[in-house]
């Protein structure tokens, strides 16, 4: 029944885990939707870097993994959380600072982490995530442990040191991890052309002595097959990978951005590829949804993210008297 | 118009008087050149460069890629050489990925190399916390580098002296670190127009007073002369230094306030242990002006933690007004 154009998520997953896929996108998009609406009214103290756009590298890089697997993630995390089955009111609760949010309010968008589902933890620091990755892919080896680290990053942390220092490391421990740099074509205002050396990040490869591909980031079949790969080899054994999810965001850098860098135009035909109206085609071209079908899942998700920030809204705030809790893990360490 | 000899003052904001220096050191000094992130087109993380790019092209403005250690290298090597870069980092956070080049090149060349050289660059540092940016983008780590030798480190708590040390940071053969907080880019003041430089190493007093000095630093400035405000209608006359600089640091200002008034609260944003009131705690107990203190000296500084990202925690964590306005009244009330 499946031919040799047949893409391969179709060929590879049961329908029902495709649909779940999809809902996770749509799950993401809503977030940052809900995100972008609670800060313009002021709910959000502080910054977030939305991700939408870049959907299909966030779910399709995390296809193969298990609730084992591990995930470093970037300050663009968001959707790399919920890829990676995060509870969303968990998440809307540290973005308003509350008790039960993800960090107890204390970390807030930059600072996410789930490590109940493998979910290391966003990260501030552009390039920080990549040796911890690393270093969850070394403990996996020492601990004889399958599990396989997918290290997100951007094309941006491309050029800082770790990025370097933490491939070659992988590569000559020939650990379980995969770096899967998302390159949206820009690290703030300063384009790859303005910033990298090389034409396709993922060429920087073959100094480290790893695969190295260049994927449609949009195409989530594309996404899913390339790490797929990569985490089998990861798990065998076989050492490290690198991909490049080429995709786009579509919001500006931050909350702050007067978008100078950039056109409407370029931004209007990215918006024109979008991940999961693609995601959807394929889908209603295999048989396994209709037009309907998806508009129901786009709006279960709208109502799940509603009802995230409602319930995250109305939690209760961390006590001020608490302010320098958990610096240490013993109490009193501090004093 | 002013009287001859005085100069022309203008309400600027803190970031354009910062911005008003660089423009004028670019356009006086074809060594000058601006690095750092997206300080082109973008204009800074926080407006500071603006737009200078367009008036001096991106060959002077120089948008580097995202790479502090590299970046503070490359600018460390121009200064070596015959320019003179002002490197901003985004973040003074980021200043930990740079450590190397600051603390093992810039700091030590000259010395090393037994006096043949200078490392005359200046890097600009935004820093403090109160814009919910969590624990990785608002530290105060002025100290970690006032603590080494070969670097100078200054704090500028107005738009004058923002603009005045900066142009002093450029006529100094030295690497200069400028901490700027966050905060303060948009707060005003009178700039005195054209070129003038605010010296590195000298304290302003810039309240007087009898009964107790108050020595602080960036923003904390502006709390404690709004303490020392309140403090004046209950008959307590505080004296606030703005130490400007902390490497070197003004002993003779601190020192002779406190010989005069008897009584010292220093306050700062960075940790309080190990910190920069640690310093001017030390330096009146190793001197005379020991022997003038009425009452045990008092540290406001940062909690022992990291930055919190919940507004309300961020603000518990470090000195607010009503926490030195109390340290002020218990200290005057004998109660300390
Ligand atoms: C070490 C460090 N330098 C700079 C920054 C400021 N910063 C935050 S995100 C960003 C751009 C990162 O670009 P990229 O890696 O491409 O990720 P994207 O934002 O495009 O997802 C910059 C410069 C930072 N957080 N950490
Ligand atoms: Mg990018």
């Amino acid at each position: 029944m499946f031919d040799e154009n047949t893409p391969y998520a179709v060929r590879t997953y049961a329908p029902e885990v495709l649909i779940k896929a999809l809902q996770k996108m749509y799950l993401i998009r809503k977030f940052e939707e809900g995100a972008e609406d609670s800060y313009t009214r002021g709910l959000i103290h502080g910054t977030m870097h939305l991700s939408i756009g870049q959907e299909a590298s966030a779910v399709g890089a995390c296809m193969s993994l298990t609730d084992d697997d591990k995930i470093t993630s970037t300050h663009r995390g968001h959707g790399h959380c919920v890829a990676k089955g995060a509870d969303l009111t968990k998440m809307f609760a540290e973005f308003f600072g509350k008790e039960t949010g993800y960090c107890k309010g204390r970390g807030g968008s930059m600072h996410i982490a789930d490590p109940s589902k493998g979910n290391l933890g966003a990260n501030g620091i552009v390039g920080g995530g990549l040796p911890i990755a690393v270093g969850a892919a070394l403990s996996a080896k020492r601990l004889g442990l399958d599990d396989v680290t997918v290290c997100f990053f951007g094309d941006g942390a491309n050029n800082e040191g770790a990025f370097h220092e933490a491939l070659n490391m992988a590569a000559i421990w020939r650990l379980p991890v995969v770096f899967v740099c998302e390159n949206n074509k820009y690290g703030m205002s300063t384009s790859i052309e303005r910033s990298t050396a090389v034409k396709n990040i993922a060429d920087r490869a073959a100094a480290y002595d790893m695969p190295g591909v260049t994927v449609n980031g949009n195409d989530f079949s594309a996404v899913a097959q390339a790490v797929d790969r990569a985490v089998t080899r990861a798990r065998k054994g076989d050492g490290p990978s690198l991909i490049e999810n080429l995709t786009y965001r579509w919001r500006g850098h931050s909350k702050s951005d007067r978008n100078r860098y950039r056109t409407k135009e370029e931004i209007a035909a990215w918006q024109a590829r979008d991940p999961i109206v693609r995601m959807g085609e394929m889908l209603i071209e295999h048989g396994i949804l209709d037009q309907n079908g998806i508009s129901k899942i786009e709006a279960a998700a709208a109502a799940t993210i509603e009802a995230a920030i409602a319930e995250a809204k109305a939690s209760p705030d961390p006590h001020v008297d608490q302010a320098t809790r958990d610096v240490y893990s013993q109490s009193g360490a501090a004093a | 118009m002013n009287a001859p000899g005085v100069p022309e003052t203008r309400e600027l904001s803190y970031a354009q008087a910062i911005r008003e220096a660089m423009d004028i050191a670019l356009a006086e000094d074809e060594r000058v050149v601006l690095m750092g992130e997206d300080i082109g087109v973008y204009g800074g993380a926080f407006q500071v460069t603006g737009d200078l790019v367009e008036k001096y092209g991106t060959e002077r403005v120089i948008d580097t890629p995202i790479s502090e250690l590299g970046g503070a290298g490359v600018a460390v090597g121009a200064a070596l050489t015959g320019l003179r870069p002002i490197f901003e980092f985004q973040f003074s956070d980021f200043a930990t990925l740079a450590m190397e080049q600051i603390v093992n090149q810039a700091a030590k060349l000259r010395f090393m190399l037994g006096g043949a050289v200078s490392v005359p660059v200046v890097m600009r540092f935004p820093a403090g916390s109160g814009t919910g940016a969590a624990a990785q983008h608002s530290q105060s780590l002025e100290a970690w580098l006032g603590h080494v030798p070969g670097l100078k480190v200054v704090q500028p708590s107005t738009p004058e002296d923002a603009k005045g040390l900066l142009l002093a940071a450029l006529d100094d053969p030295d690497p200069v670190m400028i901490f700027e907080h966050k905060l303060l880019y948009k707060s005003k003041g009178r700039v005195p127009a054209g070129r003038y430089a605010t010296p590195i190493g000298k304290a302003a007093i810039r309240r007087e007073g009898r009964d107790m000095t108050i020595v602080a630093t960036s923003i904390m400035v502006l709390k404690a002369l709004e303490v020392a405000k309140t403090l004046e209608a209950e008959g307590i006359d505080a004296e606030v230094i703005d130490l400007r600089s902390i490497r070197p640091i003004d002993r003779n200002t601190v020192l002779a306030s406190v010989r005069r008034t008897g009584r010292l609260i220093c306050v700062y944003e960075g940790v309080k242990t190990l910190g920069i009131g640690a310093e001017i705690s030390a330096m009146v107990a190793e001197s005379d002006a020991f022997d003038f203190l009425e009452s045990p000296i008092v540290r406001l500084g940062g909690a022992e933690a990291p930055i919190p990202y919940n507004p309300e925690l961020e603000k518990a964590v470090v000195p607010q007004i009503p926490d030195i306005l109390d340290a002020a009244r218990r200290m005057a009330n004998g109660q300390v």
